[in-house]
């Protein structure tokens, strides 16, 4: 069960690049990177993608299909109509390199400036914490990260606005959240949050949570929570007292 | 080609490669004060480690609280068909609960057993519950754990730089070249200490779980500068990858699976695991189904482990031989189920990403139907042989650590002996390698100018597509020197093999050096024929079947040869191999492994 189907890929650089043209014959449950290594392997051995695990597990894979940001790994060929042309560009949110490969260095960049993780003393003489399933679950949820950047690419705020400089996205705002929800941790990273990190560029308007590849649900679960934090810290002098006194 | 073309630094303590081992070694040179240099193929936080799924092996006992070192030492030799450095496997069993405890220190979030602390589930070959665990993604918790670990502790990250060439001058590690994969510039990394953290050969096989990037490249570069490699023929072959679609064949299925209660099924619908027990394993496994699923439900002091827990080698075989006798299933697999065994919800809690996988990859729902699996090349226990203290290898200055490092699997690896391998010597790697630091001896120019000339040959040919070679050469492999090997596939697969060196070295690329995936095709083919040869050539030495080696012109094991080592090196142009006694066990050890502990 092979069928021909017409691939559209940007090809180029920062400065120039097109949309090129190439015919792939796609057998059964091949997904769209599969398509671009066969136009790696047959017609064009220098054509630049980054892939590791084509498992959905190491997110290297971002791309835009059609205009959605996805992974290319974990997008089936047969999900578009027979007849219709797969578009493949770069992610918009990041400059070119090279046809498909993006600088994402910036968002390493973010990375480092999130205060640490920070445990507080153990629990048992032996060194270990107990913490129980219930507790750990939340944090769990925004451990699932891959760090793929979809969420960053689709971020209007970094995506139409350029706010690099003065927003971390909403990938990072996942990170800081495993720290601030990790039960063992006691950092305070609410002036960062506000200040370096820019979380009131966030307004809510759920697209990282709808391209996340695994359904991290970026703006209910992470970025709410750390927005009251924030408030509550800001606003409300006689909270931050009572959580300082009361821990 | 100028010096303009060429970047230096000064180091001391390189680190190549960034999973779960290369990443420990570096935070841990890094807390000795060496100045450390973290070089990777890949972006930071997407190497192998993130897609190891099962956990982390360690006796805690905080489930089964009979565990401890001398059970987990004696069931990894025991896996590793005794095998193993045996130090190794001592010092590993000893020091893997400090060093999961320790990811706990540094923000991992593992699943909790009932009264708080780390969890740990059932996994082929270990007498207890014993891996650490998140779900079935523990991996990627492990490598951002560490990832974030490194960052802050103020590491240099060099992303996508792939080492080219290691330096050894007067014996002595010097230094590494590589390229940036951005600018296709290269870069020369001067320093006393040298650690090789690069994973596995997998990329060498067509069905693999292996990434583009597992084309043995610290395998090639230590056997390059003169440093033995050990134990190359035992290559695992993980009995669960999947076979259906044909566009995700090889794609990892976590032994979770059979951790979580899964069963093995041929295509009549019988459970055969029950049919392939060892005689080493006579009566630590249940007998029936009753009795295994007992076991599944929670009950483990009456009942054994269902034969699904097998090690990987013994499991693998025994899908191989359904299949070949006619009762595979019609895309050439047998059947995982673990639908008819636990309820939705669990299965979703437990496995989320094998859900996920078949899911979006093969439109399976895994909480109704069976899985389709197969083997898939997915491990090598050989690599460069090291000290089992230090990591050092036969070159001073030069070490190696995880799947790069020989001697700690023997013949075959235990499923969650990974993840804690890489935490245990990859925090000893760390330790010695900044202890070895001083001013490296001095890089000829003329040794730096000629690799960097031999790299971009490429560019100077209208030669053969480099993705071709590559292609071929997975054929020979897969065809030749798979699960089951005999002497002439394999002198087969050595001509081939010859040929295709000629290929390699013929091979052409267009474009420019800015990233081009056919250059970085050309440069691992030179990887990926060493690490071929040595398999092939010690999988012609070794004449018995032992672990994940299997002969079918030598079926049984040689007792004789179970301490025998085949060494490879390199001397001049040739592959030399040759047999070495390993050091013997010391007697309570044997006693240990004979009586149980």
């Amino acid at each position: 069960m092979v069928e021909q189907r017409r691939f559209r890929v940007f090809r180029g650089t920062r400065q120039q690049g097109e949309l090129k043209e190439y015919q792939v014959a796609a057998g059964e449950g091949m997904v769209v990177l599969d398509a671009v290594h066969a136009i790696q392997a047959e017609q064009a051995p220098d054509l630049a993608v980054r892939w590791n695990c084509k498992a959905g597990k190491c997110g290297s894979c971002s791309a835009e299909i059609n205009g959605k940001p996805r992974l290319m790994c974990m997008t089936r060929i047969s999900d578009y109509q027979a007849g219709e042309t797969i578009t493949v560009t770069p992610m918009k949110a990041f400059p070119v390199i090279k046809d498909l490969v993006t600088d994402v260095s910036w968002n390493y960049e973010v990375n480092k400036r999130i205060p640490a993780f920070q445990p507080r003393a153990p629990d048992a003489p032996d060194g270990t914490w107990r913490m129980y399933q219930y507790e750990v679950e939340r944090p769990q949820e925004f451990r699932k990260c891959i760090e793929c950047f979809l969420c960053q690419d689709v971020c209007h705020v970094l995506r139409a606005h350029g706010k690099h400089a003065e927003f971390m996205g909403p990938a990072f705002l996942v990170r800081a959240a495993v720290y601030e929800m990790h039960p063992l941790d006691e950092a305070d990273r609410r002036s960062y949050l506000r200040e370096a990190g820019g979380i009131g560029y966030c307004n809510i308007t759920k697209c990282c949570t709808e391209v996340c590849p695994e359904s991290i649900t970026i703006t209910d679960n992470a970025i709410i929570p750390l927005k009251e934090r924030v408030v509550d810290a800001n606003y409300d002098p006689i909270a931050a007292l009572w959580r300082k006194l009361t821990g | 080609m100028a010096a303009a073309d060429l970047r230096t630094h000064d180091y001391d303590v390189v680190v190549i490669g960034a999973g779960g081992a290369g990443l420990r070694a570096a935070i841990e040179a890094g807390a000795q004060k060496a100045k450390v240099a973290l070089v990777c193929k890949s972006l930071l936080g997407k190497a192998h480690t993130v897609m190891a799924e099962g956990g982390a092996a360690a006796a805690l006992g905080n489930v089964m609280g009979e565990d401890n070192w001398r059970v987990h030492f004696r069931d990894t030799m025991r896996g590793g068909k005794m095998h193993n450095n045996w130090r190794m496997a001592q010092i590993h069993a000893q020091e893997a609960p400090d060093r999961v405890t320790e990811l706990e220190a540094w923000g991992a979030l593992f699943d909790r057993t009932p009264d708080g602390r780390i969890n740990q589930r059932p996994f082929g070959g270990h007498t207890y519950s014993r891996l650490a665990h998140v779900g079935d993604r523990t991996g990627l918790e492990m490598i951002r754990v560490l990832q974030d670990r490194a960052v802050h502790a103020g590491l240099d990250v060099h992303m996508e730089c792939t080492i080219v060439r290691l330096f050894v001058v007067g014996g002595r590690v010097a230094g590494a070249l590589g390229y940036f994969r951005e600018t296709g510039r290269f870069v020369l990394f001067r320093a006393g200490a040298v650690v090789l953290a690069t994973g596995g050969i997998g990329k060498a096989w067509q069905i693999t779980s292996n990434s583009w990037e597992y084309t043995g490249d610290g395998h090639a570069l230590a056997y390059a500068a003169g440093a033995e490699l050990i134990d190359m023929e035992f290559v695992q072959f993980h009995p669960t990858g999947m076979v259906w679609p044909p566009g995700v064949r090889g794609i990892l299925v976590t032994e979770g699976v059979r951790g979580e209660g899964g069963v093995l099924k041929n295509a009549k619908g019988e459970r055969f695991m029950f049919r392939y027990m060892p005689e080493m394993f006579k009566g630590d496994f249940a007998e029936t189904e009753a009795e295994a699923d007992a076991w599944v439900k929670g009950d483990r002091k009456k009942n054994r482990r269902p034969p699904e827990l097998l090690t990987r080698d013994v499991v693998a075989k025994a899908i191989v031989r359904e299949i070949a006798e006619g009762r595979g299933t019609e895309h050439g697999g047998v059947l995982l189920d673990i639908a008819s065994k636990q309820s939705p919800d669990y299965i979703k809690q437990k496995l989320p990403s094998m859900y996920h996988q078949f899911k979006e990859l093969a439109h399976v729902d895994i909480t109704k139907d069976a899985m389709e699996i197969g083997p898939t090349t997915h491990y090598v226990m050989g690599g460069v042989k090291v000290d089992a203290e230090t990591q050092e290898s036969t070159v001073s200055g030069l070490f190696a650590v995880g799947e790069v490092g020989g001697g700690m699997h023997g013949a075959n690896r235990l499923g969650g002996n990974s993840l804690s391998d890489l935490l245990v010597f990859g925090r000893r790697a760390g330790l010695h390698a900044a202890a070895k630091r001083g001013a490296p001896p001095s890089i000829p120019d003329a040794d730096v100018e000629a690799t960097m000339r031999e790299a971009l040959q490429p560019f100077e040919r209208d030669g053969e597509n480099p993705f071709a070679v590559q292609s071929a050469l997975q054929a020979v492999m897969q065809r030749h020197a798979s699960i089951i090997r005999d002497k002439s596939g394999l002198e087969t697969a050595l001509t081939e093999l010859e040929k295709l060196k000629g290929r390699a070295r013929n091979v052409g690329i267009t474009g420019s050096r800015e990233y081009n995936p056919g250059w970085h095709t050309a440069i691992d083919l030179r990887s990926l024929l060493v690490v071929s040869e040595a398999t092939a050539r010690a999988a012609l030495e070794r004449t018995e079947s032992r672990g994940a080696h299997t002969r079918s012109d030598y079926p049984d094991s040689d007792e004789r040869q179970a301490r025998e080592q085949i060494v490879i090196k390199k001397e001049g142009e040739r592959m030399v191999v040759r047999r070495e006694a390993q050091p013997p066990l010391p007697a309570d050890l044997i006693k240990l492994i004979k009586e149980g502990a």
